[in-house]
Parts: structure tokens; sequence; C-alpha cells
């Protein structure tokens, strides 16, 4: 056996230990262990790619001590609450690294010539320019779209839908720009030209992938996260077939269909297809103001809600992307505690959607120390919402409005949601009277067992919490 | 190596990647995601390659150096933020 068996042998290993390792992710016993599996895959690639002839290490050193240092460092000092943020950032870079590898690719092709590269690698030139595009193509509009549904995730630009006239026409020219810049680039043989086409091309991915992520609203972002997710594994597929290696194609493409699935999965959390998530620009046109019913919403003291909480012998609270916002998570884990030693049983009921990403209400309650098998998915807590006491919703809105399952006019008609109007008292924690991020009317607050308690969710749990320990 | 190898090995891996998960807790959904998101890392090794073969001329070796070094915070940070977050997923005794 020759060395370069060995080193493809070793490759068939670590492609191995990620499908292990997705497949474990998959299930909470053996979720941790699947992570250390799925490392143990990338640290056995690197290791005998490192092996290869004729490297030179000195900047490898340098390169993995920098990016090891870089990602070490934010993943152990970044707060719990700015998880989500971080790992769209990750992804983007992952995408990134997948445009540089074809951008080198494209280097090394003008630096020996097509001649000698085609006879190397045993492809047509036709197909090496068009591998190298898509591993651009994808990666740069993974790249900028990470980046800017980072920016929208940690606040540093405007979470909503950014809609502008003529803005799919925009796209649309975009999109046909880059398809012919692409096959001039597959087609042409000169080296020179070549080059100016695919600057060109990384430009024009690099603003389309903020073009795409711009009219997607932040309710919607737990789709496109996964979706983006689902992308910098195909970029890296895509770069596996630049530089013929089958580990690149075989784990970027088990990235990519996995990250489909849950892509999938979040669409059918709120009863939309992909193409409506992506171009309807949802959230940020005006809405209707429902069927004209003009009951206001009932208010109530902490006080008031103290008294009931306290008699309550079950106590389901919904969480929503407000909960993240004010940074509640830790006392409404003191407050579920308290009632729980005040007789009552306590759940969380997760709607998939709720938050900005997939499972955020789940990391945040785990970071608060909240017991995972205290967290209820939304499929087995509503059947038992008519027998719940108190229902308090925190931050929460439109996965909780009964018009998705009432109102057929509704924008929102047919989205799974979590029952709560069901439960014979509803608390709605909400900052002010203003709307969800659909912008719609939500029929939950005016209905009879309804009732809000307006302020800061933090401070309002604090309040109860204080009234609890008496 | 054949190409039509290649496009045999791509499309066995999609199917396979999309029968490996069916029906996912949500509370795995991020771990889920940030965890394969290190997976898709693996572009590291094409990083490696371009950075340290000396036929790349010295364009292609900062941009193989910069990809080496996003790449490797993409994996090194991947999987010790989902390490950090599965961590907390703990049943608690009561």
């Amino acid at each position: 056996m020759n060395f370069e068996s060995i080193i493809n042998l070793a490759y068939v290993i670590a492609a191995t230990l990620f499908v292990f390792g997705i497949k474990m992710l998959g299930s909470a016993e053996t979720a941790r262990r699947g992570n250390l599996i799925s490392g143990l895959g990338m640290l056995i690639a690197v290791v005998v790619t490192l092996l290869n002839k004729g490297m030179s290490y000195q900047w490898i050193v340098a390169g993995l001590i920098l990016g090891a240092l870089i990602g070490g460092l934010s993943a152990r000092l970044v707060k719990m609450t700015s998880m989500p943020e971080l790992v769209a950032l990750f992804n983007g870079f992952g995408g990134l690294a997948s445009l540089l590898v074809a951008w080198a690719e494209l280097e090394k092709i003008r630096s020996v010539g097509w001649q000698s590269y085609s006879m190397e690698m045993g492809t047509p030139s036709y197909f090496s320019s068009f591998v190298i595009y898509l591993a651009m193509l994808i990666g740069g509009i993974t790249f900028t779209g990470s980046l800017y549904a980072y920016g929208k995730l940690s606040g540093k630009v405007s979470g909503q839908a950014q809609v502008f006239s003529g803005q799919k026409a925009v796209n649309a020219l975009m999109l046909i720009a880059i398809l012919a810049v692409g096959v001039v680039f597959t087609w042409s043989g000169d080296l020179d030209i070549a080059n100016k086409l695919f600057i060109t091309g990384v430009v024009l991915a690099l603003v389309f992938g903020i073009m795409g992520v711009m009219p997607i609203g932040g309710g919607d972002m737990p789709v496109v996260i996964s979706l983006l997710n689902s992308c910098s594994g195909l970029a890296a597929s895509a770069a596996g077939f630049v530089i013929a290696n089958n580990v690149l194609i075989v784990a970027g493409c088990l990235v990519g269909a996995s990250g489909l699935i849950l892509t999938a999965i979040m669409c059918k959390a709120m009863n939309r297809t992909l193409g409506n998530v992506l171009f309807s620009g949802f959230g940020a046109a005006s809405q209707s103001e429902g069927d004209g019913d003009d009951r206001e919403p009932k208010a109530v003291s902490v006080q008031d809600a103290y008294y009931v909480l306290e008699a309550a012998g079950s106590v389901v609270f919904i969480p929503g992307y407000g909960m993240a916002v004010a940074q509640a998570q830790h006392v409404v884990k003191e407050l579920a505690e308290l009632l729980e030693d005040n007789g009552a049983e306590v759940n969380f009921a997760i709607h998939p959607v709720a938050g900005r990403m997939p499972g955020h209400m789940n990391v945040l309650l785990a970071e608060a120390d909240v017991s995972y098998d205290q967290l209820v998915e939304m499929d087995n807590i509503n059947p038992v919402m008519p027998t719940v006491d108190v229902a308090v919703v925190i931050g929460a809105n439109d996965v909780v409005n009964p018009a998705a399952a009432q109102d057929e006019s509704s924008p929102i008609y047919g989205m799974p949601i979590i029952e709560a109007h069901n439960a014979k008292t509803v608390f709605i924690l909400k900052r002010g009277q203003g709307k969800g991020f659909s912008g719609l009317v939500n029929k939950l607050f005016v209905m009879d067992n309804a009732r809000m308690i307006y302020g800061d969710a933090k401070a309002t749990i604090s309040a109860l919490v204080n009234e609890l320990k008496g | 190596m054949d190409l039509v190898l290649l496009f045999f090995i791509f499309v066995l891996a999609a199917f396979l990647g999309l029968e490996l998960i069916s029906k996912v807790p949500s509370q795995l959904h991020t771990p889920l995601m940030s965890g394969s998101n290190a997976i898709s890392g693996i572009t590291i090794v094409g990083a490696l390659v371009a950075t340290g073969s000396n036929e790349t001329g010295s364009v292609g070796m900062v941009l193989g150096f910069l990809a080496l070094v996003f790449a490797t915070i993409n994996v090194v940070g991947g999987y010790l933020v989902t390490d950090r977050m599965l961590q907390m997923f703990k049943k608690k005794d009561k």
C-alpha cells in the first residue's frame, strides 16, 4: 500500500466519524459524545493532510495557531446569550474559507498553466473552472449572508425586514449577472480574463449574500440561519470538487443535507415554504387590523398576578424572543423554583421557532440551569393545556396567536402554535402595546382569560419573585 | 481522480445526510447546527494544501493562509462552542 492510499484511508475513517457524529448529535443522550467523535474525525483529517509530501510548514503552523487562538478564545469567552450570533459568525468564516480555497486554486492554475494543471488533476479545464466558480459563489454568499445575519442577531443592524421598491428586480438582475459571469468564466480559456471575471464574481457573490438576507425579518431568522448553515456545507463540498478531495465532498455534503433537514423543520414550524420565507419580505408590509375586534386588552398588576400564581397547581412558561432581549432567563428559573416549592407543577413550553435561531430558547434556559426534562415541546404541551392553571407568556407573540388556528384570513393561518389561550388563565408579559414581529393583532391579548402585565419582563418577574418570597 | 466517482460519492453523501437526521428534539437544534457547522470547517483541509504546497505562487499562498486562519476559527471555535452548549444540557438531580 502506498502513502497516498494510507492518506485516503484515513480520510474514509474521518468521514465515517463525521457520519456517526452527526447521527449522535440528533439525540440528547449521545449529543456530547457525538460532537467529540466528529472532532476526532476532523483532527484525523487535519493530521493526515499535514503528512502530505512536499508541504512547507511555517505558514501552516502560524495559521493554525492564529485561528485556534481566535476561535478558542471567542468560544470560551462569549456569553451564552450571544451564542446565536457567534454561531452565525463561525458559519460565515467557513464560507469565506471555501471561497479563499477556490481562489487560491485559481492562482495555482495561473502559475502552472492550464495544461499541466489539467494533466495533474485529470479533469477538463471547464470542469475545474466550473467548480472553482461554484465554491466561490456559495462560499461568498454564505460569508456575507452570515455576517449580515450576525449583525441582525446582535442588534448591530435593524432586525426588521428591509424592503425597497424594485428589490426583487435588482436581485434577479444580480442573479443573472452572476450566472452570466460564471458561464463566461467557465468557458474562457484565457487566464487573465478568467482572473478579472473571477474577481467580478467575488464582488457579486458578496453583495448578493447581503441582498438575500436583507428582506428577511427577525422572526424568520431561524430558517435563514439553518439555510446558511446548509450552504456553508455545500461550499465546502464544492471546494472538495475543486481540489478533488473525498473527505471535503462527503463532509460538506453531509452538512449541506442535514442543514436542509433543519431548514425544513423550521419552515414546517411556521407553516411556510422556503420560497415564501426568502422572498416575501414578511413582516415589513403593513398588515390589516384584523376583523375589527375592538376589545381592549386587560392589564393586571404584579400583586394580583401573584395571588393567582400562588394558588396555581400547574404553571407553564412560554418564552419568546422577548425573554432573550430582557435577559430574563435567570429570574424565570428562580420564579419556577419558588412555584415548585409552593407545590405547583412547572413546565416550559418551547415553540420550535421561538427566538432568533433554531433552539434559541433551549440554550437560554439551559444556561439558567433549567433541567431539560422540564422543557416540553409544542406537540406535547397542547393536549394538556386545558388543564393548566396559569400560562405565562414571556415576550412571545406570534407563536401563541390563536388567529393562526382560527382565522383563515390571517397571514399566519396554519402555523402551529402553543395553545396558551386554552389555559385557565394566561398572563402575558410584554414591554408595551406594540405588535409582534409579523405586525399582527394578537387575539389572545383580548381574550377573557388573558391578562397583560406591561413592563420589562425581567423587572416584572423579579417583582413576582419578591412577592413569592414574601 | 475520476469525475464520475466524485459525483457518485457526492450523491451518496447527500442521501446519507438526508436520512441521518429525521426527528431532532428542538433542544438540540442549536447544538446540531453549530456542531455540523464545525464539520463544514473541513474546508481546512483544502486550506492546508493551498498554504503548504509550493505551486500556488505568492498570491495563492496568502489566500491559502487566510483560508487556513478562517477555517481554523470555524473548526476550533465551532467544536468548543458546541461542547460548551451541550455541557449545559444535562438532567438535574432533584
